[in-house]
This record gives structure tokens, C-alpha cells and sequence, in this order.
């Protein structure tokens, strides 16, 4: 049974990946964006990770999809595909590169590196395990990000805020 | 039970094709979609190893990721935005300084 809802899961996350980068109309690359976001989501509460698959929702598929579909609006794109492909031989090679990364990848995994036991085959009680460590071991990381959070707003306001042609 | 090194495969092959999509693409907002990509890859094998070890700590590891991808997110396409209305285009090939 958890092997059937992991294939599930795990053709929609590459079908979907598929898609952002098949599709030329960036809003469909969007849509097929919120799809894999939500399909690991679904990798996360297969794995008793429900915070995480929670956040994922939130975070990801709602406000960083939303985002991205104000950007689309306001930029109104699709043009940047059509023209002249000045770079097109740089462009092939991406596909070998990706290749030897992925045989890297499939040596690595089979390299045994994974099979060995761990400590314990226990999984940590979800929510409250979690809780706990990002209020003790994680604190001072845990305010550093509401830094960073508020760095990142007053940034995207100086940035948004700038006239066009003014320094 | 799944066993970890499965999810860890699909995380990696996941995170390919987010680079797939940043070598190839044009248009700077599907590139960035590219790194969502990748950033959801490395916190899939993040969760999948925490939860191999019986520990929490992956999974702290990737909340503090999700706030470094708002962020990151947010500030990018402010910028990506500013661009557009200096240039009014937005292929990243025609993109090569960094201040008018």
C-alpha cells in the first residue's frame, strides 16, 4: 500500500516537473509548479511528517504560487522563448551535463552508502519533536530567519518603491 | 515501508531537472521555478534522511530552508520586476550588466 501511494506520488512529482519545464506559457509552468509542490507535500505525510507537509502547503503552493502568479500578470511574458536562440550549442550541452550528474547520482545511491543501519528505526513523534528542537538546539537559527524575513521585506519594498529611470 | 534510498533517487532525479530547467530556459521567471525545483529536491532527501535516523533535526533543517526560499523568492521577483520596467523584456541572454 505505501509503495503504491509512493509511485503515485512520485509520477506526479516528475510529471509535473515535467511540465514547468516543457510548457512555453509561463502561467501553465505555474499551475504545474503548485502541482509538485503539493504532490511533496504528499511525499511529506507519507514520511509522518506532517508539520513539514503543512508548511509546504502554506508556504510553497499557496503564497510562493500566488507570487508567482502576480509576477505573470504584472510581467505578462511568453515572448522571452520565440526569438533567435543565440546560445543554443550552450543550451544542448546542458542535457549531457545533467546526464553524467545523474549517473553520479545512481552510483552514489548504489554504492550501499544507505543500507547500513541506523541507530534506530524509530520515527520521531511528528509535531512535537520537531517543536521541540527548533525552541532548544535550533533557537538562535530560528531568529536569525525572522531576521532575514524582515531584511527581505524591507528590500522588496526599497526595490519595488524605485521609479523607473531614478537612481 | 518505502525504503529511504527510493525517496532519496526521486530527490535526486528531481533536482536534475531543476538544473534541466535553469541551463535551458529563457524567461528568468520559469528559471526560478527551476530553483524551487531544487530546493524542494534537497528537502525531500533532508526529510527522508532525518526520518532514516529517527531524528527531527532534517526536518528543522527544512523549515529553515522554506524561509530562506520566501525570501529569496520575494526578493527575486521584485527584482525580476524592476528589470522589466527598465528593459521591458526579460530574456536572461540580453541580461549581461548589472546597473544602467
Amino acid at each position: 500500500m505505501k509503495v503504491v501511494v509512493f509511485a503515485v506520488l512520485a509520477v506526479l512529482v516528475l510529471g509535473s516537473a515535467a511540465g514547468v519545464l516543457i510548457k512555453r506559457n509561463p502561467i501553465h509552468a505555474a499551475l504545474f509548479l503548485v502541482v509538485n509542490l503539493a504532490s511533496v507535500a504528499g511525499l511529506y505525510l507519507t514520511m509522518r511528517a506532517e508539520f513539514l507537509a503543512a508548511a509546504q502547503v502554506i508556504v510553497y503552493a499557496g503564497a510562493i504560487a500566488v507570487l508567482f502568479v502576480f509576477a505573470i500578470m504584472v510581467l505578462i511574458p511568453g515572448k522571452e522563448e520565440t526569438g533567435p536562440d543565440l546560445l543554443r550549442s550552450q543550451r544542448m550541452m546542458a542535457v549531457p551535463l545533467v546526464g553524467i550528474f545523474l549517473l553520479l547520482a545512481a552510483l552514489v545511491l548504489r554504492s550501499g552508502v544507505l543500507h547500513t543501519p541506523g541507530p534506530s528505526a524509530a520515527v520521531p513523534g511528528g509535531v512535537e519533536a520537531l517543536g521541540r528542537l527548533l525552541f532548544t538546539d535550533y533557537l538562535f537559527p530560528f531568529e536569525v530567519t525572522s531576521v532575514l524575513l524582515l531584511v527581505a521585506i524591507v528590500g522588496v519594498i526599497a526595490l519595488a518603491k524605485r521609479k523607473a529611470g531614478t537612481e | 515501508m518505502v525504503p529511504a534510498s527510493w525517496y532519496v533517487a526521486l530527490s535526486a532525479v528531481l533536482f536534475s531537472m531543476g538544473v534541466l530547467g535553469v541551463l535551458i530556459r529563457r524567461d528568468p521567471l520559469v528559471i526560478f521555478m527551476s530553483i524551487e525545483l531544487m530546493l524542494n529536491a534537497a528537502n525531500l532527501a533532508l526529510v527522508s534522511l532525518g526520518q532514516r535516523w529517527g531524528t527531527a533535526e532534517g526536518q528543522a533543517l527544512v523549515f529553515f530552508v522554506m524561509c530562506v526560499a520566501a525570501a529569496e523568492v520575494a526578493v527575486g521577483l521584485a527584482i525580476i520586476v524592476v528589470i522589466f520596467r527598465v528593459r521591458r523584456r526579460l530574456s536572461v541572454d540580453e541580461l549581461n550588466v548589472m546597473r544602467w
